[in-house]
């Protein structure tokens, strides 16, 4: 079988983006009513839903700390969420991405404030393109802040990897098979501390280092989305109003036209 | 057009300099400045920087008055969920009546609802609450609904303008917890209207103006209703 070219001559990649490019990111904030605070993300094709409840008291016991509360994540993917249907429930991968998370959201909430609590995130994921990781960690950020559970900074992640040799930024699912390496990393925004960072592949130190800025570069990029997001939702909620009060006039109106008659 | 007021998010910054961080605001000790810990509306109140949150958890303070609903009933004491993310006890020595050890079902049992005072809140956030004050009772007939605790004071409204305006439209009995619980006791029709003005308040809770046109609402509404 011939190898896909996944980068053509013009340094293209197969959705026709060039390397620093991110895949287009739609967010929503507060999708879901139940839970303290929600986020829904589409970014490229991939489709997630995370959601926070808390703090609240930890549950089972043992976990509790007498000193800060614990962040609790469960990674889910859906069984409709890849190409070949997936054995719902946790598995190996899902309970390692659970973990990971779970410790890198530790690191942005002020958990010092809530002693004895739990925090609780829940990230579903409905459709999976490659960098779910990041993209449910960018989503629990939000959620996080919908939630009013303090924060460091809002966490912001993202993945890159070398493909056919050149570094490039937010693979794709074919990159991300076919290609050499494979980099997600989730910081701090403001001060670039980073949370979480795996590598899978191989990158020489200086590839590494350069994939390591454009990264940093790319989550400062997708931070500026998250606070939008979370503006956003207010600012949405005053043209509703808005609509409403011109509703309001209109049978006040008719009203009058009532009473004329 | 409506006024929105400004809203900050996490991590963004606040202030530099001698000011000091209130309430959801920190200082991050690397640069010396002041951060924005919550999603809300800054304020600046004396040597303090504030951020009032928009959404996120009650917490209690001793003094508050709070709704409380009775989940577990031990000899001597209750348990009493606050909507705080820790439990409440109230002892028998807390209220009004002389309690017998093991009687204390019969005074209240599981999900009644009280009102009662945060009376201690220790270090590790162990809650104690008190029904010993005026008018603290439990809670006969009417019906409870939870708004965000954070959107009390909007509710409230300045010396208790807002919630004065929907009882005297309305009259409607309400009481509100500083938990966000709220208390409605009333005929049928105009305590749904009421709850529907509560809301009505929750949401645009961040906007200016918010009494007045909150007034025209209601105004509008009776008219249509009664």
């Amino acid at each position: 079988m011939e190898k896909i070219k996944l980068i053509d001559e013009k340094g293209k990649r197969i959705d026709g983006r060039g390397a620093k490019d991110l895949r287009p990111i739609k967010i929503k904030v507060h999708p879901l009513n139940r839970a303290d605070g929600s986020c829904y993300i589409e970014w490229g094709t991939n489709k997630i839903i995370a959601s926070v409840y808390g703090p609240k008291e930890a549950q089972p016991k043992h976990l509790q700390d007498p000193l800060r509360a614990i962040v609790r994540c469960n990674y889910d993917m859906a069984s409709f969420s890849v190409d070949e249907r997936k054995r719902p429930g946790p598995d190996r991968r899902s309970s390692e991405i659970s973990k990971v998370i779970g410790e890198a959201l530790e690191n942005a909430v002020l958990t010092n404030l809530f002693p004895r609590t739990m925090i609780e995130v829940n990230i579903e994921v409905l459709e999976a393109d490659a960098g779910t990781r990041c993209t449910g960690l960018t989503a629990a950020g939000i959620a996080l802040a919908d939630a009013g559970i303090p924060m460091r900074d809002i966490p912001a992640a993202c993945a890159g990897g070398k493909v056919d040799g050149k570094i490039v930024v937010d693979l794709r699912k074919e990159e991300d098979q076919a290609g050499d390496a494979d980099l997600p990393i989730a910081i701090l925004p403001r001060t670039k501390e980073i949370l979480l960072m795996q590598m899978d592949g191989d990158l020489s130190e200086k590839e590494f280092y350069e994939l390591l800025d454009l990264l940093a570069d790319a989550c400062i990029n997708i931070s500026e989305m998250q606070k939008k997001a979370l503006l956003d939702r207010y600012k949405q909620e005053e043209d509703v109003e808005e609509d409403k009060e011109t509703k309001g006039k209109k049978t006040e109106n008719k009203e009058i036209k009532k009473e004329e008659e | 057009m409506v006024k929105i007021k400004e809203i900050v998010v996490p991590g963004q910054l606040l202030d530099e300099g001698e000011i000091k961080p209130g309430q959801g605001a920190y200082r991050d000790r690397a640069d010396g400045k002041i951060y924005a810990s919550r999603l809300g509306v800054p304020l600046k109140r004396r040597d303090f920087i504030n951020v009032i949150p928009l959404t996120g958890c009650y917490l209690p303070k001793p003094d508050e008055l709070v709704i409380g609903i009775i989940v577990d009933v031990a000899p001597s004491y209750w348990i009493v969920d606050v909507n705080a993310p820790y439990p409440a006890v109230l002892h028998v020595n807390d209220v009004p009546w002389k309690v017998e050890f093991g009687e204390t079902s019969k005074y209240l049992s599981i999900a009644d609802v009280v009102l009662i005072k945060i009376s201690r809140v220790s270090e590790t956030e162990q809650i104690q609450v008190s029904m010993r004050d005026r008018n603290l009772r439990k809670f006969v007939g009417g019906q409870v609904i939870e708004i965000q605790p954070t959107k009390v004071p909007r509710v409230i409204g300045k010396k208790q303008s807002m919630i004065e305006l929907v009882k005297r439209y309305l009259n409607v009995w309400i009481f509100i917890g500083k938990n966000g619980r709220i208390w409605l006791n009333g005929e049928g029709k105009s305590t749904r209207l009421a709850i529907k003005a509560i809301r009505q308040i929750e949401k645009e809770a961040h906007t200016e103006g918010l009494t007045d046109r909150i007034k025209e609402w209601l105004e509008m509404n009776k008219s249509e209703n009664m």
